[in-house]
């Protein structure tokens, strides 16, 4: 366990650098820089902007000095928001990012297992129909088309739920109000995609000899179907949660800045347009090392479900 | 059971597929609010003002702040020497009167008795001089420097030739400012609300440095001081009680929220979780003039919407015929009244609307279309232009929507009216910025300028030739010789003759095609009183009161 541990420790540091050295040399490349404005810069200023961020030293002096600070934890200076650090950013972004995640991954994974359980019990039923085209519709609708459908609906005409911003209120004080909707259209597509895997993984194995063999033994429907049926079945389900994770994440990009909430996509995509070298690597870098972690997670898991696979 | 919730899942998913999104026109319009109780003047319990802010401001540091969503919030946090009543007339701010020498060159501020920081130190003329000071030292980073330089030695000091003491500015006494400038600027009392001349703190920024701007730490010398911001979630500012016309303020607190994206801020006003917008997305302008004309706030605003040509490379170089038959074959009613919808004036000329300035434009502003177009085909065919040899022109602009459709308007009334085949190009900002500035890429660009003070010359100096953001090339000795007798002119009126002629001569070379001036878009809920609109866009919320709704 410690020795797989260690492994995928250092396995991921090439990952990383190449992360890094391709996100950093192509924001470089990117035409525009950070300074650029509509405004005319006095040739002294520009300057000792130049110099005060290090962009007047060569490319790979400035490559080396990134790498150094990172490996001593320090993200640099953001270039956009020009009082403040990018890791204070990441600090003050990513509880946003994780809250609306974590909730749309629990959804997902719950919604979809269970609406996927149900279409296979019911296979070639309404209700496998239904849910099915549930599901097909989560996955053809994209979600920067639904957001401001149900804004419209839940927000503006009925009144019930705020229209975006993350409020004041703590979660359980109100604050629950501003994720819902957000929650809800980040997770749908992956509501659907895991319904979909789900109902063909459940449908083979309530084929599989050993749960006929439970059904002739007499147990009862729930039990061969919690105890026997679903550990198996979620098999897919688990190999599927590192690009549904990957999804979330790009999702979120979308979702953070229709909804106006003060998450690391919306930083990312700002970050972007700005021509924030620093802020932009540092997520890519937080993000990168993040599904590094996640995919790591989900190889035990799946060592867990499955025997075979422990060796 | 789950048959019904599947079939009830499927009926809300075929429902929600078929509606259009983003599209208001189908809901219900909402209910006439009575706002101001029985008087009609009757305050709300809770005067707290909420306004949507556009792209969240990169600092607070008035001095290093750039953008139009940073100098909203500063406004309220800080008042410069002078300041904007509601309606943008300028009013005595920090300064309680001030006198200026015959010559227009030296300007004497008598400082209010009663100005205070929002942590209860009196405001000094030292404090004026040292933010002036701080402002050009290049040291500082700001990237406004330039908007200083009518004062004396600022040029030198910005480019590092001075050390900042050398700059035009002392303080006298505690309550007596004297600005030196290096030749008569009416504007400078219009320049002096602006972010960058504000005063700052000192003994905070000695003591904080770089991050002296931040909540906890910034002392602010306007109706309010701030409390808390969160990056992409809100700034919120509260009443600074040591501010000298506190008793005549209202609101207690200001939120600001940043929101890109305009649908979005428009639905979070309707939804009633903002009073106030900080723009308006076109698209939804029709509906909103038919269903809330009395919470749309449409007024001309100070900028200038036009296409630049580059005039140092062919096809435009040295081709003013081939510039003037572009510009007349545009039908601008059509393109202000079909295609961008909101009200923009069309325009003829650069500047637009300023206070005391005689609007210039070229005599065929005043000819019908059909007058313009068959001039602009004589101008083509002297060019040397034909339906055998048509006009190729590479047209363009950075990427947003509602230029995309006005450059494929341009585009078809040109094809239509000479031939011209127009290859349109689109390009993220700041590419675009890049590109433009080379000079050499580019034939046709879209070039937008909004004024930083009510004054003509905010406009006029871009089309200087060695100007850094003359990236139309531009290049008149005449030009440049009226701008530099202006600048020396004491007398307004005859300084507003010279930049009007300057007009006329730039207008007659057409290195820009105008387009139209600008008008400022904001929604406003009937219970915010004391909003008037006027030129800059400027609004404090100290002139504001939330009535009862």
């Amino acid at each position: 366990m410690l020795r797989l541990f260690l492994r995928r420790l250092l396995e991921s540091i090439p990952t990383l650098l190449i992360l890094i050295a391709v996100t950093f040399f192509m924001m470089r490349m990117a035409p525009g820089g950070p300074f650029d404005s509509e405004k005319r810069l006095a040739p002294e200023v520009e300057a000792n902007l130049r110099a005060a961020y290090h962009l007047d030293e060569p490319l790979y002096q400035q490559f080396g000095r990134y790498l150094w600070n990172l490996a001593q934890g320090d993200f640099g200076p953001s270039f956009q928001y020009r009082d403040r650090t990018v890791t204070e950013l990441i600090a003050s972004g990513f509880p946003v990012s994780l809250q609306l995640g974590g909730f749309a991954m629990l959804i997902a994974v719950f919604g979809g297992v269970a609406l996927g359980s149900v279409a296979a019990l019911r296979q070639n039923k309404p209700a496998d129909y239904g849910t099915m085209a549930v599901a097909m519709t989560g996955i053809s609708v994209p979600n920067f088309v639904l957001a401001p459908l149900l804004v419209l609906v839940f927000a503006v005409y009925l009144g019930w739920l705020p229209a975006g911003g993350l409020g004041e209120a703590s979660l359980l004080d109100g604050g629950w109000k501003n994720l819902v909707l957000p929650v809800f259209t980040l997770a749908l597509t992956q509501v659907a995609y895991i319904a979909r895997l789900t109902r063909g993984s459940m449908i083979e194995v309530l084929r599989s000899n050993y749960i006929r063999t439970a059904r002739a033994q007499g147990l009862p429907t729930r039990t061969i179907l919690l105890r026997h049926a679903l550990k198996p079945a979620l098999i897919p389900v688990i190999s599927y949660l590192g690009p549904a994770t990957a999804g979330l994440i790009t999702g979120s990009v979308v979702i953070e800045t229709i909804f106006g909430l003060p998450g690391l996509g919306r930083y990312f995509v700002t970050g972007a347009l700005n021509r924030d070298y620093t802020l932009v690597l540092g997520i890519v870098v937080f993000y990168g090392a993040l599904i590094i972690l996640f995919n790591f997670l989900v190889d035990l898991a799946y060592g867990w479900l499955d025997p075979r696979s422990r060796e | 059971m789950p048959s019904r919730l599947g079939w009830l899942l499927l009926a809300l998913a075929l429902a929600a597929g078929c509606s259009r999104p983003g599209d208001q026109a189908n809901l219900p319009v909402p209910r006439k609010v009575v706002v101001g109780g029985a008087t009609g003047q009757e305050l709300a319990a809770e005067q707290i003002l909420r306004k949507g802010n556009g792209t969240e401001p990169e600092t607070l540091d008035p001095h290093r702040a750039e953008g139009v969503t940073a100098s909203n919030v500063l406004r309220d946090l800080f008042e410069g020497l002078v300041t904007e009543a509601a309606d943008g007339t300028l009013i005595p701010g920090a300064a309680a009167s001030w006198t200026i020498s015959d010559d227009g060159r030296v300007y004497t501020f008598r400082l209010q008795p009663n100005g205070r920081w929002s942590n209860g130190d009196p405001v000094v003329a030292e404090d004026f001089a040292f933010g002036l000071r701080r402002s050009a030292d290049p040291a500082t980073l700001s990237e406004y420097s330039a908007i200083l330089y009518p004062i004396d030695n600022a040029e030198a000091v910005v480019n590092g030739q001075l050390p900042p003491e050398q700059l035009g500015v002392r303080a006298i006494d505690p309550r007596t400012l004297e600005i030196r400038l290096h030749s008569p600027t009416p504007y400078l009392l219009g320049l002096l609300t602006h972010s960058s001349t504000y005063a700052v703190h000192r003994p905070s920024v000695e003591k904080f440095g770089d991050k002296f701007a931040r909540p906890g730490n910034l002392v602010s010398n306007g109706a309010y001081r701030l409390n808390a911001w969160k990056v992409q979630s809100h700034i919120q500012l509260v009443r600074n009680v040591h501010y000298r016309e506190n008793d005549q303020t209202t609101i207690n607190e200001v939120w600001y929220y940043p929101v890109e994206n305009a649908e979005s801020e428009l639905n979070r006003y309707r939804a009633n979780e903002f009073d106030m917008t900080e723009t308006v997305p076109n698209r939804q302008i029709p509906w909103l003039k038919k269903n809330l004309p009395d919470e749309l706030h449409i007024a001309p605003y100070l900028g200038s919407y036009v296409y630049g040509f580059n005039t140092s490379q062919p096809p435009f170089k040295d081709n003013v015929p081939l510039r003037k038959a572009l510009a007349m074959a545009l039908d601008r009613d059509i393109l202000v009244g079909k295609i961008t919808g909101a009200g923009e004036i069309a325009a003829y000329g650069w500047v637009p609307p300023v206070t005391g300035y005689k609007n210039q434009q070229p005599v065929w502003a005043t000819w019908t279309q059909e007058e313009r177009d068959a001039e602009a085909r004589r101008l083509y065919a002297e060019a040397g232009y034909s339906a055998e040899k048509p006009l190729r022109v590479q047209l363009l602009h950075n990427t947003e929507i509602n230029h995309r459709r006005l450059a494929v308007a341009m585009a078809a009334m040109w094809r239509d009216v000479l031939g011209v085949e127009t290859e349109i190009l689109n390009q993220e900002w700041q590419v675009f910025l890049q590109t433009r500035r080379t000079k050499i890429d580019t034939q046709v660009f879209r070039y937008g300028w909004v004024g930083d003070y009510n004054d003509p010359y905010t406009f006029a100096e871009i089309l200087e030739s060695k100007h850094g953001l003359n990236d139309m090339a531009y290049n008149n000795p005449r030009y440049d010789g009226l701008l530099l007798q202006a600048s020396r002119e004491a007398d307004p009126a005859a300084r507003m003759a010279l930049l009007e002629e300057a007009e006329r001569i730039m207008l007659d070379d057409m290195p820009v095609l105008p387009i139209y001036y600008y008008v400022s878009k904001q929604m406003v809920k009937p219970w915010v009183a004391g909003y008037a609109s006027n030129i800059m866009d400027h609004h404090h919320t100290r002139h504001f009161r939330i009535l009862k709704h």
